[in-house]
């Protein structure tokens, strides 16, 4: 019995009891990391008055959808904000991955020239920058990103390391000898670009975009700087002062103006703020199950030189 | 013959070569125009900054050049000190806690034995990396607000008195820390997964047969395995080592200015400056600082590779 269980495993693999402790401690590694999530995630559901007398709880006394139901009420502003982020996050994502990947497609292949340069271009910024102060004058003065879309798409339009990623996947994983036959049969370089490479690289390319988008999603830097409208406010602006924004998401309630004063009385202050809190993270933590086969096998980083 | 068909061949080669800069142009023009047309711009540090009409580049140019002045300014205040000390100080910790337990959840990771409980404990602790720092600040609140947050709330459930967390300087330190921790360990730690996967089977075979129990096998295969790895990561936080998180500075304290001491970092620093004092030219040289800073790290580091450890240079 044991003989043919030796035999069926692998000699390399260690001992059950190492198993067994390993496995434990990772999985105690996991609760530390998902416990302040589900915390946020259960005072939300609180009622107002538990958290007044008890404080926040991971299992609450009293459970209430109050705050949402409140967020729902008066949340035009939110509505939009969200429908600002989405955008941003899409165009933004998909802008980001065509140019990046194509950057990194050149610069990986050994019969182009000048891959050195450009290699060189992509990630001496990561190592030297102009600085925040240079950057905001630049692109608020020069380039005009104050209260547009530009402000909230370009900076993250590029990310250096991103594009280490790509080069080593395409490096390492695409076959010179493939490309050399696509050409030899007449394929142009971008339709060997988009017909044979953009496949094979499935795993890279649905890793960047899940942390492209990530990034997108969580951007409260870009909106900080460059936007002061209402109008441009992606979620993650409005939740950053939300005492003051429980107004400004209110006052924005176009319906429901007249009765603010009201409103504002009534607000479930504690659980309002982590419902919008909540509702800000659920959307992104959603796409995660999407990109997770392809992630451990898409996020090799390789030497920069060479 | 074979002259038309080596011209040919030149030809087909400039074609190729011109066409790879076509696919390289869009990011190309972005890292001019976000990148690198921001580092002329650290010349601000040695100008007294004044919009002009005209643009940026007339207002650059229009500017007085005021040589070290703003650099005097920055250093002359006791602050100087403070947020230099906070920013490496943290970002030291990170990299090397960072590093060290990814690393090591890594390896737990490649060496667990059911594929699925890894694969969802791995997930589990990925989970963190898409909570943004706004968010952040939020759930460090619900631990250590004085009213409400838990951990006040177990105080007062062994009948201690509770803290006031947000003025209490001395466990900053160590928020902030397993904060930072928390949330990069398991993006970090798959990558160091990815290269662990990608070592030679063969290679732990081998060492099995020749009698390398588990520990050995991590410390000379694993280690060495993940070691460039290892070092292009490093290399680009050293870079970054002057650069504080802002977002983790910025959002967990919730600005408590009571724990400025130990929570100031030079990128919160020029912020406040640029936004509250419209103070252009310290916060620029606040910025040359950094980035200057920050490079000559970066040489250094690489230096001692090339000393130490030739092959794993960067450059």
């Amino acid at each position: 019995m044991t003989v043919r269980k030796k035999s069926k495993g692998n000699p390399c693999d260690i001992s059950r009891a190492s198993n067994l402790t390993l496995s434990i401690i990772v999985a105690i590694i996991a609760i530390i990391c998902i416990y302040p999530i589900v915390l946020m995630f259960m005072i939300s559901l609180s009622s107002e008055k538990s958290i007044l007398l008890y404080g926040y709880k991971f299992f609450p006394s009293h459970y209430s959808l109050e705050a949402y139901r409140y967020m729902f009420k008066v949340g035009y502003q939110l509505l939009h904000s969200y429908m600002i982020t989405i955008f941003v996050t899409v165009v933004g994502t998909i802008l980001s991955l065509v140019i990046s990947t194509l950057y990194a497609y050149a610069i990986s292949r050994d019969d182009f020239k000048y891959r050195k340069l450009f290699t060189f271009i992509a990630l001496f910024p990561l190592m030297f920058s102009g600085g925040f102060v240079a950057s905001y004058l630049v692109n608020s003065q020069l380039l005009g990103f104050t209260n547009s879309f530009l402000g909230l798409i370009m900076p993250l339009a590029v990310n250096g390391f991103f594009i280490l990623i790509l080069r080593t996947y395409f490096k390492t994983t695409i076959p010179a000898a493939l490309i050399e036959a696509a050409r030899i049969d007449g394929a142009g370089e971008f339709r060997i670009f988009y017909q044979i490479v953009v496949p094979l690289s499935k795993p890279v390319i649905a890793t960047i975009s899940l942390l492209t988008a990530v990034a997108y999603w969580n951007d409260w830097w870009d909106p900080l700087l460059y936007i002061n409208k209402a109008s441009m406010t992606p979620v993650q602006l409005l939740l950053q002062n939300t005492q003051t924004n429980m107004q400004f998401i209110i006052n924005n309630s176009s319906s429901l103006s007249s009765n603010s004063v009201e409103l504002l009385k009534h607000m479930p202050t504690q659980t309002a703020i982590f419902a919008i809190v909540v509702l800000a993270t659920i959307p992104i933590l959603c796409t995660y199950p999407f990109f997770q086969k392809y992630v451990v096998s898409g996020m090799t980083v390789g030497g920069v030189k060479d | 013959m074979s002259t038309t068909n080596s011209e040919f061949k030149t030809r087909l080669s400039l074609n190729k070569n011109v066409l790879y800069f076509l696919m390289l142009l869009p990011a190309l023009i972005w890292f001019m125009l976000l990148s690198y047309l921001p580092m002329l711009g650290l010349v601000l540090a040695f100008k007294q900054f004044h919009f002009y009409r005209g643009g940026f580049f007339h207002s650059l140019y229009k500017s007085k050049w005021v040589g070290f002045e703003n650099f005097t300014y920055l250093f002359s205040s006791n602050e100087a000190w403070i947020i230099t000390r906070n920013t490496l100080g943290y970002n030291i910790l990170f990299i090397i806690i960072g590093t060290a337990l990814s690393v090591l959840l890594a390896i737990g990771f490649s060496r667990m034995l059911n594929k699925k409980l890894t694969k969802l404990l791995q997930t589990l602790i990925f989970c963190p990396y898409f909570i943004t720092w706004v968010v952040i600040g939020y759930i460090v609140m619900s631990f250590l607000s004085y009213e409400h947050g838990t951990v006040n709330g177990i105080l007062k459930f062994f009948n201690m008195t509770p803290v006031n967390w947000y003025s209490d300087r001395g466990i900053w330190p160590y928020v902030l820390v397993t904060v930072n921790v928390w949330q990069t360990i398991g993006y970090t730690s798959v990558i160091y997964l990815a290269s662990i996967l990608g070592i030679s089977q063969q290679l732990y075979e081998a060492a099995e047969i020749e009698g390398a129990s588990k520990w050995q096998q991590v410390k000379f295969i694993t280690i060495p395995g993940i070691k460039p790895i290892i070092i292009v990561m490093v290399m680009i936080s050293v870079g970054q080592i002057f650069q504080g998180n802002f977002g983790l500075f910025w959002f967990a304290p919730m600005e408590s200015g009571a724990l400025l001491p130990v929570t100031q970092v030079i990128n919160t620093y020029t912020y406040r400056a640029l936004m509250y004092t419209s103070n252009v030219g310290m916060s620029s040289a606040a910025c040359l600082y950094q980035s200057v800073m920050g490079f000559i790290l970066v040489l250094i580091f690489n230096r001692t590779l090339q000393k130490v450890d030739p092959e794993n240079a960067m450059f």
